[in-house]
C-alpha cells in the first residue's frame, strides 16, 4: 500500500535523525540536506539505502543529486512508489 | 634533531576494555585482580559447532559514551579506541596545538572484523545495494587513527602499524619516534581491536592458540601457571598521549611517566611461532636505546599470552636480553585479567606500564595456582607487589603472528 507524503516524510525524518542525529522536527520539506541538514554525501546515501528499504521503491544514483531538499525527496519517494 | 636530545613523556591516558570503561575504573579492577572471561551470551557455539564459547568482553555500552549516529559510522573496534582517545585528550589537558605538529598513531591486529563481516551478511541475505555505504570507511583498518586525526585536527601524520598482537606496542614506539624524530610534538598512540566474533574464535581456536577450559572460563587466562592451556580472546582499546618534554614543560603538563626506549626486531622463522632471539633483540635495543642498565628494570608487563610455550620461553628472552641480571625484577601479565586484546594488547599494557612506575605498582597476574617451576623470573602472583621508589625502568613486551617483536621502556617522572 501506497504511504502518504506526511507518512514519508514522518519516515524520512525518522531515517536522517537515525543516521545522522539531526532533531525530527528539524527534518521540514523546506531544507536542504547539504546546506542546511549538514548533510555529507555518505551519509546521504546511507539515508538513500535506509529509505529505498523502508518505502520498497528504488532512487536510482543519477537521481540522488536532484534531490536537493527534503520536500524533494518526499516528492521522488511518493512518484516512485506508484 | 638527534635522537637522544629529546625526552618523551606521557602527558594523557585512556582507556575502553574488559576491566572498565576508563583508566580509574581499569586500575582499580586490575589491582584488585578481577578476571573478566566469560561464557558469552549467545548461541555461537551451539549454532556453529564453536569449540571455544568464553572471552573477555568490553565492560560497558560504547553508546553510553558516544552518540548513535556516531556509533554507526565506526565500527565497534572504532567506537573503543575513540572513546579512549578521548579520555587521553582530555587527561592531557586538551592541549592546544599547532596541527601540523600533532600526529596520531593507532595500530590493529585485524581491523573492522564485524563490519567486513555484517556487511557481508547483507549481500547475501538483502542483496548488494542494502550494504551500508560507510562500510569501507569502517573496515579499513586505518579508520581508528583516521577518526581520531579528524576528531583532534591533527595534521603532522596519522599511521596505522599492522603487526598483529604487537600492533598497540609498535604504534607507541612508531609514536616515540615521530616525536623524536621531530616531525611533531604531540602524537596521540595506541591501539585497538574487536573480534570476539565466531570467525575470529573459530580461527585462533582451529591453530590451537586459545585455552579450550569452557567449563571454568574464569580461571582460564593463567599465565605461568603449569595448568596454562592457551590465551582467552579479549577486546578494547588504550590510547598514550606522548608529548616532548619541552611542549609538555611549557604548557605546565602533568607527566605520568616517560617513554624512554623502543627495540624492535622481526624473527624470519614461522608465522606463529615465536624465536627467543628476536625477542631478545628487541629488549636489549629498548634498554639500551632507553640508556638504562638491566638493574634498573623493576618490573615488565609481559606479553605472557598463557600458552604453553611463550610464557616461558619470553622470560628466557628477558634474561638472555639482560643477560640473567633480572633477581631484581617483578613480571606481571594482566591478560590474566583482561585476556588478549590482540591489537589493543601492547596498549593497554603499556598503560598498565606507565600507570605501575607512577603509582610504584606491579598489576597482578592472577589465576596462578602452581606456578610452572621453569619459571626464570619472579611473578607478582595473585596480588599486586610495591614497586621501589627512586628511579626504575618498566619494560613492556609485546610479540605478533608473523614474528614481530617489540619492546618498549618507561621511566618515571
Amino acid at each position: 500500500m501506497a504511504h502518504t507524503e506526511d507518512e514519508i516524510l514522518a519516515g524520512l525524518a525518522e531515517i536522517v535523525n537515525e543516521e545522522t542525529g539531526v532533531e525530527t522536527s528539524d527534518v521540514q520539506p523546506e531544507k536542504s540536506f547539504t546546506d542546511d541538514l549538514d548533510i555529507d554525501s555518505i551519509s546521504m546515501m546511507t539515508i538513500v539505502v535506509n529509505a529505498e528499504e523502508k518505502f520498497e521503491v528504488r532512487i536510482p544514483d543519477e537521481e540522488v543529486k536532484n534531490l536537493v531538499t527534503v520536500g524533494d525527496a518526499v516528492k521522488y519517494i511518493t512518484g516512485a512508489q506508484a | 634533531m638527534s635522537a637522544d636530545s629529546t625526552r618523551v613523556a606521557v602527558t594523557g591516558l585512556g582507556t575502553f576494555n574488559p576491566l572498565g570503561g576508563d583508566v580509574a575504573s581499569t586500575w582499580k579492577a586490575a589491582l584488585a585482580g578481577t578476571s573478566t572471561a566469560h561464557t558469552l551470551d549467545n548461541d555461537w557455539s551451539e549454532r556453529y559447532g564453536l569449540s571455544v564459547d568464553f572471552a573477555c568482553t568490553v565492560a560497558e555500552d560504547p553508546l553510553a559514551q558516544l552518540s548513535r549516529p556516531e556509533a554507526k559510522k565506526l565500527d565497534p573496534s572504532g567506537q573503543y579506541a575513540m572513546i579512549a582517545a578521548r579520555e587521553a585528550w582530555a587527561d592531557a589537558g586538551t592541549p592546544d596545538v599547532d596541527p601540523y605538529r600533532l600526529g596520531v598513531v593507532v595500530g590493529t591486529g585485524i581491523g573492522g572484523v564485524w563490519t567486513i563481516l555484517d556487511q557481508w551478511d547483507v549481500v547475501k541475505e538483502r542483496g548488494a545495494r542494502r550494504v551500508n555505504p560507510f562500510t569501507v570507511p569502517m573496515l579499513m583498518a586505518n579508520s581508528s587513527s583516521a577518526h581520531i586525526e579528524m576528531e583532534l585536527g591533527a595534521r603532522a601524520g596519522a599511521h596505522t602499524p599492522v603487526s598483529a598482537c604487537a600492533s598497540g606496542s609498535e604504534a607507541i614506539a612508531q609514536a616515540f619516534d615521530m616525536i623524536r624524530s621531530g616531525r611533531a610534538d604531540v602524537v596521540v598512540c595506541g591501539g585497538t581491536e574487536a573480534c570476539v566474533h565466531p570467525l575470529p574464535l573459530a580461527g585462533f581456536a582451529n591453530i590451537r592458540a586459545l585455552s579450550t577450559r569452557t567449563d571454568d572460563p574464569e580461571h582460564a587466562s593463567r599465565p605461568y601457571d603449569v595448568d596454562r592451556d592457551g590465551f582467552v580472546l579479549g577486546e578494547g582499546s588504550a590510547i598514550l598521549v606522548l608529548e616532548s618534554e619541552e611542549h609538555a614543560k611549557a604548557r605546565g603538563a602533568n607527566v605520568h611517566a616517560y617513554v624512554s626506549g623502543r627495540g624492535m626486531a622481526s624473527d624470519a622463522h614461522h608465522i606463529s611461532a615465536p624465536l627467543q632471539d628476536g625477542q631478545a633483540h628487541a629488549i636489549r635495543e629498548a634498554v639500551e636505546d632507553a640508556g638504562v642498565s638491566a638493574k634498573d628494570v623493576r618490573h615488565v608487563n609481559s606479553h605472557g599470552t598463557s600458552t604453553p610455550l611463550g610464557d616461558i620461553g619470553e622470560l628466557q628472552a628477558v634474561r638472555q636480553a639482560l643477560e640473567d641480571e633480572t633477581d631484581q625484577i617483578v613480571v606481571s601479565s594482566t591478560k590474566s585479567m583482561t585476556g588478549h586484546l590482540l591489537g589493543g594488547a601492547g596498549a593497554i599494557e603499556s598503560l598498565f606500564s606507565v600507570l605501575a612506575v607512577r603509582e610504584r605498582l606491579a598489576p597482578p597476574t592472577i589465576n596462578i595456582e602452581n606456578l610452572d617451576p621453569e619459571t626464570p623470573i619472579r611473578i607478582a602472583q595473585n596480588a599486586p607487589v610495591d614497586l621501589p621508589q627512586g628511579d626504575i625502568a618498566v619494560l613492556n613486551n609485546a610479540f605478533g603472528f608473523g614474528g614481530h617483536d617489540v619492546a618498549v621502556v618507561f621511566t618515571n617522572a
